[in-house]
C-alpha cells in the first residue's frame, strides 16, 4: 500500500512541478499587472508542495527498505534482510531508480531553499528562476515515472534481497552520493539564475550577486562530494589509488572545473560587469556537465553502453532531456546575448585577464576529459570497435592544462582589477617567488630523491601556499573589517596548494610492495617493518572475514597494529579487501590482503604500502570545502 | 600601441594558445588510445606488436599458474585462446571461468604480458569486452558451421 502512495505522490509531484514549470513563467509574460501578480506567487508555493510531496515518495520508498518489503522490484535489488538498517536506508539511492529520485528530492531541497532565501529578489526574476527548477523537475519526474519507476511491483514477492553491493556497505559511501548530488542540482540553481537572467534581459551585476552564493554552495558540495569518493575508493577497493581517471570520476570532474571557472567568473561580472556572455555559457555548461554525469554514471551507459540497447526508453529519454537542456538554453542564450550590453573595459594585464586566462584553461582541461570519457563510448555506440582511454592520457593532458592555471591563482589574485602592472606584480611577489623555488629545490631532496616532476609538483604548491600567506597578512596588517569571502577565498587557495604538495607527494614518493606473507614473515620499507602476526576468521552481520594481524615497527618498537580483512558476503559470495591503514601527518602506512596461495590458507599474497602526503589530498579537500563554506557565508549575501 | 592593436593581439594571442592546447591534446590522444582486440583477432595477428592492447575473454579453467609473484593464464574466447602473464596480485573478482580485461603488451613468443588485470566491481558483471570477445567468437563459429557442410564450387 505504502509503495502505492509513494508511486502517487510521485505523479501529484510531477503534475505539480507543471504547474511549478509554467505558470509563474507565464505570469512574467502576460500584460494584465493584476494576472502577473498573481502569477508569479504560485512560484513559492508550488515549489513548497512538489517538495513535500516528492519527500512522501522518497519516504515511502525509505519505509519499504527499512521494512524488508521485497516485494518491491527495487527493494529487491539492493536490500537484504541481513543488512544492517543503516545501509538499508542508504540502499534507497544504492541503484539507478531510487538515486534519481533522490536527485529530484534535492532539487526540489534547493527550489524550496531558493523560495525561502530569496526575499530581496524582485518577484518577476523569483518566478523566473523556480519556474526554470520546476521544468527540469518535471524532466526528472517524467524519466522516472516512465522509465525509472522504483516502486514498481514484484510478483511473486521475493523471499529476500539481492542485498546492495558490498562495496557500498560503507559509512563513506552513505554521504557520498547525497553530498555530490548537492553539488549536481546546486547547478542547476546557478543554470536557472542564467536562463531567468537571460529571459528577463537582465544580466547585469545584480543577477551575478544573487546567482553567486547559490553556486559557491553548490560548488562546495560538489568539492566535498568528489573528495569523499576519492576517499571511499583509496580505503575501500584495497588498491590504495586515489584517482583512477574512471569515467565515474571523470564524470564528476568535469563540473567541478567548469563550476570553478564559473564561481570565479562570477566574481568578474559581479564586479566589473564583464565577461556576461562567458559566464551564462560557463552556468550552462556546469549543469549540461551535472546531467550528463548523472545519466552516465546511472543509467549504465558507462559500464555497457549497450545498456542502450537493453532498454533503449532510458537511453533515448537521455539523450532527448540534454539535447532539449542544451538546445533550449543556448538558442535562448543566442537570442539574447547579442542584446547583453558589454561590461568595463579591461587592459592586457588585469585581474579580469588574469580570471579569463584561467576560465579558458579550465574549460579546455573539461573538453581534453570530455573527449577522453565519451569518445569510446561514442566508438562503441557506432560500432567502430572497441578502445579505451586510460590514465597516461588524462595525466598527460591535466598536469600542463593545470600548471599554468595554479600558477596563474597567485599574480591573479594579486593584480589590480581593470589595469594591472606586471612589473609591479613582479616586484611583489620576488620574493615570495624566490622562497617558492628555494622549497622546490631542496625539498625533494629531504623527501627522498630529486626529481623534476617533484620539483614542479613543489614549487606550485608552495608558491599558491606562501602567496596566499602573503596576502593574508598583507591584509590582516591593514585596518578595516575583513570579510568572510576574502577568508573563503585565501583558504580554498591555501587548499589548493595543500592539495597539489599532497598529490605530487603521493605520486613522486609512494613505494609500494607486493608480496607473499606467512605468519611470521616481515617485510620492511624503510623505516618501517610490517610483520604478519597471525590470520583469524571473524564473523560481521552479513560477511564472514579472514582478519590479518600485522604489526608496524619503527625502531623494534610497535607503533601500530593494522587489521586488513578479506570479507566474504553470504548472499553474494563476492570477496572483499578491506585495508587495514595508519593515517599520519606525514603519511599512510597501507596493508591489504590479496588472496590465500596455498590450499591451508596459510600464505597470503599482500600488499604492504607506504604513502606520503595522503592526508594532505583529503586536507586539502576539506580546506576547499571550508573555504566555500565562508564564501557564501559573507555578509553581503544576507541581504 | 593602440587599444585596438592591443586587443587584436590579445584575441590573436588566444587562438594562438588555444589552438597549441588542442594540439597538444589531440596528439595526447592520439598516442594513448587502447585499442582492444579479441583472442581470435589476436592469433589472426591483428593485434600490434610493443603497442600496448586490451584484451579480453574468459579465463580459461584450470589455466591458472602461480610463480611467487608471477601469474599465468589462459584467456578465451572459446575459439581461440593467448597466454598471459602478469606480475602482482589479481583483483578480487578474477576467476577461472569468469570474464577478465587485461592491458599489456604482445611479446615476439605471442606470450601477452599484462601491466594491468582489470578489476570490476561486481561479480556478476561481465567486462562488455570480454562479452564481446565471446559474441564474436560464437557468431563466427556459428557462421563456419553454416558454411562448412555446402562449401561452394565451381566458381574460380
Amino acid at each position: 500500500m505504502i509503495p502505492e502512495l509513494g508511486n502517487f505522490a510521485l505523479m501529484l509531484a510531477a503534475l505539480v512541478a507543471v504547474m511549478q514549470g509554467v505558470l509563474p513563467i507565464a505570469g512574467t509574460l502576460v500584460r494584465n499587472p493584476q494576472t502577473q501578480v498573481t502569477l508569479q506567487s504560485l512560484a513559492r508555493p508550488t515549489a513548497a508542495l512538489q517538495f513535500v510531496l516528492v519527500a512522501f515518495a522518497f519516504g515511502a520508498l525509505a519505509s519499504a527498505f527499512l521494512n524488508n518489503d521485497f516485494s518491491v522490484l527495487y527493494v529487491s535489488q539492493h536490500s537484504n534482510s541481513l543488512l544492517p538498517k543503516p545501509y538499508q536506508f542508504a540502499a534507497v539511492w544504492g541503484g539507478h531508480e531510487g538515486s534519481l529520485l533522490l536527485w529530484v528530492l534535492l532539487l526540489a531541497l534547493w527550489s524550496v531553499a531558493v523560495a525561502v532565501f530569496s526575499r530581496s529578489l524582485p518577484l518577476d526574476m523569483v518566478a523566473r528562476v523556480i519556474g526554470v527548477l520546476g521544468l527540469i523537475s518535471v524532466g526528472f519526474l517524467l524519466f522516472i515515472l516512465t522509465t525509472s519507476n522504483p516502486f514498481e511491483r514484484l510478483l511473486p514477492a521475493a523471499m529476500d534481497g539481492k542485498d546492495l553491493n558490498p562495496l557500498l556497505q560503507d559509512p563513506g559511501l552513505v554521504i557520498h552520493p547525497p553530498m555530490l548530488y548537492m553539488g549536481y542540482v546546486g547547478m542547476a540553481v546557478a543554470f536557472a539564475f542564467a536562463v531567468a537572467a537571460l529571459m528577463s534581459g537582465r544580466l547585469d551585476a545584480a543577477w551575478a550577486r544573487w546567482s553567486r552564493p547559490w553556486t559557491v554552495v553548490a560548488w562546495t558540495f560538489l568539492t566535498f562530494g568528489i573528495g569523499l569518493g576519492s576517499w571511499w575508493a583509496y580505503y575501500e577497493l584495497g588498491w590504495g589509488g586515489w584517482w583512477f581517471w574512471d569515467p565515474v570520476e571523470n564524470a564528476s570532474l568535469m563540473p567541478w572545473l567548469v563550476g570553478t571557472a564559473l564561481i570565479h567568473s562570477l566574481m568578474v561580472t559581479e564586479k566589473r560587469g564583464s565577461f556576461k556572455a562567458w559566464t551564462v555559457l560557463l552556468a550552462i555548461a556546469a549543469f549540461s556537465l551535472s546531467l550528463l554525469g548523472t545519466f552516465l554514471v546511472r543509467s549504465g551507459v558507462l559500464t555497457s553502453v549497450h545498456a542502450f540497447a537493453s532498454d533503449p526508453k532510458r537511453g533515448v529519454f537521455i539523450l532527448v532531456f540534454l539535447a532539449v537542456v542544451v538546445g533550449a538554453s543556448l538558442t535562448l542564450f543566442a537570442w539574447r546575448a547579442p542584446r547583453v550590453a558589454l561590461g568595463g573595459r579591461m587592459e592586457l594585464v588585469s585581474r579580469e585577464s588574469f580570471l579569463l586566462a584561467n576560465s579558458v584553461l579550465l574549460v579546455v582541461a573539461t573538453a581534453a576529459v570530455l573527449l577522453g570519457t565519451i569518445y569510446p563510448l561514442i566508438i562503441d555506440a557506432l560500432n567502430m570497435g572497441k578502445l579505451s582511454v586510460g590514465p597516461p592520457y588524462f595525466n598527460a593532458v591535466f598536469a600542463p592544462l593545470l600548471v599554468p592555471t595554479v600558477f596563474l591563482m597567485i599574480p591573479g589574485s594579486v593584480a589590480r582589477w581593470r589595469d594591472a602592472n606586471v612589473r609591479e606584480i613582479a616586484h611583489k611577489l620576488r620574493w615570495t617567488f624566490a622562497g617558492a623555488v628555494a622549497l622546490a629545490v631542496l625539498l625533494p631532496f629531504v623527501l627522498g630523491g630529486w626529481a623534476i616532476g617533484a620539483a614542479v609538483g613543489l614549487f606550485l604548491g608552495c608558491w599558491v601556499a606562501l602567496g596566499t600567506a602573503q596576502q593574508v597578512l598583507e591584509r590582516v596588517g591593514k585596518p578595516g573589517r575583513i570579510g568572510a569571502s576574502f577568508w573563503g577565498q585565501h583558504i580554498a587557495h591555501f587548499g589548493m596548494a595543500v592539495l597539489v604538495i599532497g598529490i605530487t607527494g603521493v605520486k613522486c614518493y609512494e613505494v609500494e610492495r607486493d608480496v607473499r606473507m606467512r605468519i611470521g614473515d616481515v617485510v620492511t620499507i624503510a623505516p618501517y617493518t610490517f610483520r604478519l602476526n597471525s590470520l583469524d576468521e571473524v564473523r560481521g552481520p552479513n560477511y564472514k572475514a579472514v582478519r590479518a594481524d600485522v604489526q608496524v615497527l619503527r625502531n623494534d618498537k610497535i607503533i601500530e597494529i593494522l587489521q586488513p580483512e578479506k570479507r566474504r558476503y553470504f548472499s553474494s559470495a563476492m570477496a572483499m579487501t578491506e585495508a587495514g591503514i595508519d593515517s599520519g601527518f606525514m603519511r599512510d602506512l597501507y596493508v591489504s590482503l590479496g588472496e590465500p596461495l596455498d590450499d591451508a590458507r596459510t600464505e597470503w599474497s599482500m600488499r604492504v604500502y607506504y604513502k606520503p602526503f595522503v592526508p594532505w589530498l583529503w586536507g586539502g579537500v576539506l580546506l576547499m570545502v571550508l573555504g566555500g563554506v565562508f564564501a557564501a557565508l559573507d555578509r553581503r549575501y544576507r541581504k | 600601441m593602440k587599444p585596438r592593436t592591443k586587443r587584436f593581439a590579445l584575441i590573436a594571442a588566444g587562438i594562438v594558445v588555444l589552438c597549441a592546447a588542442a594540439a597538444f591534446v589531440l596528439n595526447a590522444f592520439q598516442s594513448n588510445l587502447v585499442f582492444f582486440f579479441t583472442p581470435t583477432q589476436v592469433s589472426k595477428g591483428e593485434a600490434p606488436k610493443g603497442r600496448t592492447f586490451r584484451a579480453g575473454g574468459m579465463v580459461k579453467e584450470g589455466s591458472l599458474v602461480r610463480d611467487g609473484n608471477t601469474v599465468r593464464f589462459v584467456i578465451t574466447d572459446t575459439v581461440h585462446e593467448m597466454p598471459v602473464t602478469y606480475v602482482g596480485l589479481l583483483p578480487d573478482l578474477f576467476k577461472e571461468g569468469k570474464g577478465v580485461v587485461s592491458q599489456g603488451k604482445l611479446g615476439e613468443d605471442g606470450m601477452f604480458v599484462a601491466s594491468e588485470v582489470l578489476a570490476k566491481h561486481d561479480e556478476n558483471y561481465m567486462p562488455p569486452e570480454a562479452q564481446h570477445a565471446m559474441d564474436e567468437a560464437a557468431a563466427a563459429k556459428a557462421a563456419k558451421s553454416v558454411q562448412t557442410p555446402a562449401p561452394i564450387k565451381g566458381n574460380p
